[in-house]
């Protein structure tokens, strides 16, 4: 098991590389001067944008920019944006924020995914199935932007449960509606992901033994198809969390999250290359750990799956 | 152990019977409507004592035993009659007495020992929770205890092991185990070996008579096999199409069966067959003509046979750990040859590599070492234009006619498949070959729309079949093709290859764990153990004089072989 995660973790490093490459190619790639941007309407003094140029390495070609840009991770100093800050200062605003959101949310979809996902596989064609087989049809169907104004809209304006913005703290009470946004629609794949899988294993053989040695009904349910239905939901979670944590873009537009979503659009809008690569190399960070944290936690619900051969 | 057994005793009086079953009728609500699976089942079983219920599947049987135990499928119920347990009506007990019971009053051990523990558990937990739910003490050393008992050697480690480092052989140990734990006063087993090759099957079977002889336990042994049935069992029930057709004491029944059905059961249950002759000789191939020398490498004899297998052998790598690798020889140095219109019949344990050697012949597997001569020709120097020919001289059907068949295509489409493949014929003339094909496996044409969800078991092997003949190949490779069959299909499907055999002098080579199927159908015998050839001769020979200590073993664990027959059965 050590060696298979020591594998996993050098496996990290082609990934890094391959993504910060890749994404610094794109963002040097995209057409217009930031520096000309920079100065707006005004007209671009040259000795100034000259010196900005020298500042951020603009002036360099493409391949010295990046071995500069990976020389400043190595060395901890990931430069500074450019309104001045440090970019190491801003990754550690917006991430705990985003990171809070994403968890939350990962939280939430798991928890009522798998309750409910759970209790209509056991009633199957009962009408708590019945219902929210049609609610998460409809959650899947409509714009998560939709969802989050609609909630926005009744719950934060019209009945005051909550507050619809979100104060530049982003306290986890802030962010309860938000996340619930932000995991709606996981939320509604994950309890029709765990609902199939139950009315799978229910009809399992294992599952009739187990009732034949006299145990009780809830334990049955717990220990003998709640455990062997989460096998493919943990895989979906696991993907998700990734994908929340770059998703969170609309959400965080919709309550004006101050996270990752936010800040990483404005880099984008005004090209600073390498605000955009430390944001995204982050996220592919933690999207290849979560990875390997499910494949662990795979081979933990299931021991068929080994991992040392 | 003693104690409690005196205990049931006072509880219960001498005579009154602890199952007993009254015009049961079950029915299960579908899409169509209600269907009555089971109708005016009756049943009654005395303590201690045996009783088997026979009969093919979706005979009811499996159902009137999960009926006893409360375990019907959601869909189903107990529409009329009573189920009595030990004097208490459980047809209509609410669920939380069926629980109360389950365990440790009624016991069962299940049919697949694959998929009846739950792989994510390991086999202690499994022990250990059914010995908790049931009020008794549940240690480790109780568990290893129940688990020595059933016969699983090295318990104590063994119950830290998960399902699938099982052997089919232990899971079933291990199901026996979890079955008898708690001392029921009735253990319900359910084809409890019907997955297991004959050899274990046996040892288990004597294993499971000794511990419910010793535990008093009485049993409902469910089974498709009569002479399993008779050698096991006090009393046997007969059920057909839902209904008891016929019941009594074990030997009486199977000597004198009074109902048609039971009598077309005994006579065509191949392992009360095994004495009789084999269908293949009606083409008047005595065994002396087809029995081949092991090794031919004169010319002269290469036009009689078509196949020769010479030192034939395969190994696998087995990974285990970095990098290092263990060999495992699957199939080790293997030759014989095979005369063309003949049946020859590799038999073997699961494991003994018979199926390896059909997948290198079928030339889908390429062996380690040796040769496969094909009609003169070594397959292994075949190029990819040469082998697509090949297989259109040699055909395969499989153990499986629910995997082996696509459910998406009609069966028309299945059978016109290999044609169009190989690019025979108009799609008129393909037309008239499929509906051909259909008549000589005895379909009705009608069948050519249909899907295999449609079709019963025995329907979609004569599919198979019509698939395997659609380009008039000359050997056809049959992989446990009759395995997964009842044995009143299963004899239909034999006498139907023998019948194609003589009609179309076919040859084929028959991969089976069945040596009362081998009896049936093949002139030759090659029997296998762990990669190896260890006896080889014709049928005759092999069944009347085996010379290897393993062929006996074999011999002597078909169920009710020895069985004294009746002359006009025997």
């Amino acid at each position: 098991m050590a060696t298979y995660i020591l594998k996993r973790f050098l496996q990290l490093i082609p990934v890094f590389l391959g993504a910060t490459l890749l994404v610094y190619f794109l963002v040097f790639s995209l057409p217009g001067d930031p520096i000309a941007a920079l100065f707006g309407d005004k007209p671009v003094n040259e000795t100034v944008a000259a010196q900005l140029r020298k500042q951020y390495n603009l002036d360099q070609p493409f391949w010295i920019q990046y071995l500069l840009y990976l020389k400043s991770i190595f060395t901890f100093d990931l430069g500074l944006d450019f309104s001045g800050r440090p970019i190491a200062a801003v990754l550690g605003e917006v991430f705990p924020v985003t990171a809070r959101l994403a968890i939350m949310a990962l939280i939430f979809e798991a928890f009522f995914g798998i309750l409910f996902g759970l209790i209509a596989g056991l009633r199957k064609g009962k009408i708590f199935d019945a219902t929210v087989l049609v609610a998460s049809l409809i959650v899947i169907g409509i714009p998560i932007f939709v969802l989050g104004f609609m909630l926005q809209f009744f719950i934060g304006v019209q009945l005051g449960w909550a507050k619809p913005t979100v104060s530049s703290a982003a306290t986890v009470q802030d962010l309860i509606l938000p996340a619930i946004v932000l995991g709606l629609g996981s939320f509604a794949y994950v309890l029709r992901l765990t609902r199939t899988s139950v009315l799978e294993n229910m009809n399992a053989d294992y599952v009739r033994t187990a009732t034949a040695k006299g145990l009780s009904r809830s334990r049955v349910v717990r220990v003998h198809i709640l455990r062997n239905s989460l096998i493919p939901v943990v895989t979906f979670l696991g993907a998700d969390l990734g994908a929340l944590m770059g998703g969170a873009i609309v959400t965080e537009g919709i309550f004006n999250i101050p996270g990752v979503g936010q800040r990483l659009y404005r880099a984008v809008l005004s090209g600073e290359g390498p605000t955009v690569v430390s944001i995204v190399t982050v996220l592919v960070l933690i999207y290849v750990v979560s990875n390997l944290l499910i494949d662990l936690l795979y081979a933990w619900l299931d021991p068929r799956i080994r991992y040392d051969s | 152990m003693n104690e409690s057994i005196n205990v049931r005793d006072a509880g219960s009086g001498a005579q009154r019977p602890l199952l007993e079953i009254k015009d049961l009728a079950i029915t299960f609500a579908t899409s169509n409507g209600d269907v009555n699976a089971v109708r005016n089942a009756h049943l009654t079983i005395m303590p201690g004592e045996t009783v088997a219920i026979v009969g093919e599947s979706g005979s009811g049987k499996s159902t009137t035993a999960l009926a006893a135990i409360g375990l019907l499928p959601s869909n189903g119920r107990v529409s009329e009659g009573t189920i009595f347990f030990d004097g208490e009506d459980i047809a209509h007990a609410s669920e939380k007495r069926m629980i109360e019971l389950r365990g440790n009053s009624i016991g069962m051990v299940p049919q697949d020992p694959m998929s009846n523990l739950n792989p994510v558990w390991k086999i202690g937990y499994q022990v250990k929770e059914t010995l908790k739910a049931n009020g008794l003490p549940s240690g480790p050393d109780d568990v290893t205890k129940v688990l020595t008992e059933a016969g699983l050697p090295d318990a104590a480690r063994r119950a830290k092991q998960y399902p699938h480092e099982f052997s089919g052989g232990m899971r079933q140990r291990a199901l026996i185990a979890i079955g008898l734990s708690c001392q029921p006063r009735l253990l319900i087993a359910d084809e409890p070996t019907s997955a297991l090759d004959v050899t274990v099957q046996r040892q288990i079977l004597d294993h499971l008579d000794s511990m419910t002889a010793e535990l008093g336990t009485a049993v409902l042994l469910i089974t498709h096999d009569l002479g399993l049935a008779a050698e096991r069992a006090d009393k046997v029930v007969v059920m057909y199409r839902g209904q008891v057709v016929e019941s009594g004491p074990s030997l009486e029944l199977l000597q004198n069966p009074q109902h048609p059905y039971t009598q077309r059961l005994v006579n065509s249950a191949p392992s009360l067959a095994s004495r009789r002759i084999q269908v293949a000789k009606d083409q008047g191939l005595e065994s002396s003509e087809v029995l081949t020398p092991d090794v031919i490498n004169t010319d002269a004899s290469k036009s009689a046979d078509i196949l020769q297998i010479e030192n034939l052998t395969k190994v696998f790598k087995l990974r285990s750990g970095l990098g290092r690798s263990t060999d495992f020889t699957a199939v080790d140095d293997v030759s014989f040859a095979i005369k063309r219109g003949t049946t020859t019949a590799i038999v073997g344990e699961s494991g003994s590599g018979k199926s390896t050697v059909a997948q290198m012949v079928l030339n889908l597997l390429k062996p380690t070492s040796g040769k496969i001569i094909f009609d003169g020709v070594d397959t292994s120097t075949l190029n990819s234009k040469e082998t697509f020919a090949f297989r259109r001289r040699v055909q395969p059907i499989f153990q499986d006619p629910y995997g082996s068949l696509d459910p998406m295509y009609s069966i028309f489409r299945t059978i016109e498949e290999p044609l169009r493949v190989h690019k025979i014929g108009t799609a008129a003339s393909r037309e008239k070959k499929v509906r051909e094909l259909l008549d000589q496996v005895s379909l009705p044409q009608s069948t050519m729309q249909r899907y295999p969800n449609e079709l019963s078991g025995g329907q979609r092997q004569r599919v198979a079949i019509a698939r395997a003949l659609a380009l008039d190949p000359e050997v056809i490779i049959c992989d446990e093709a009759v395995s997964a069959l009842d044995v009143l299909v299963q004899a239909q499907v034999l006498n139907l290859l023998a019948e194609l055999q003589s009609r179309l002098g076919l040859t084929y080579l028959f991969i089976t764990h069945d040596l009362a199927v081998v009896r049936q159908i093949a002139d030759h015998v090659c029997v296998m153990e762990q990669g190896k050839l260890v006896e080889t001769g014709s049928t005759d020979s092999v069944f009347d004089s085996p010379q290897q200590d393993y062929t006996k073993a074999l011999l002597n664990a078909i169920p009710g072989g020895k069985l004294m027959l009746p002359p006009e059965v025997a």
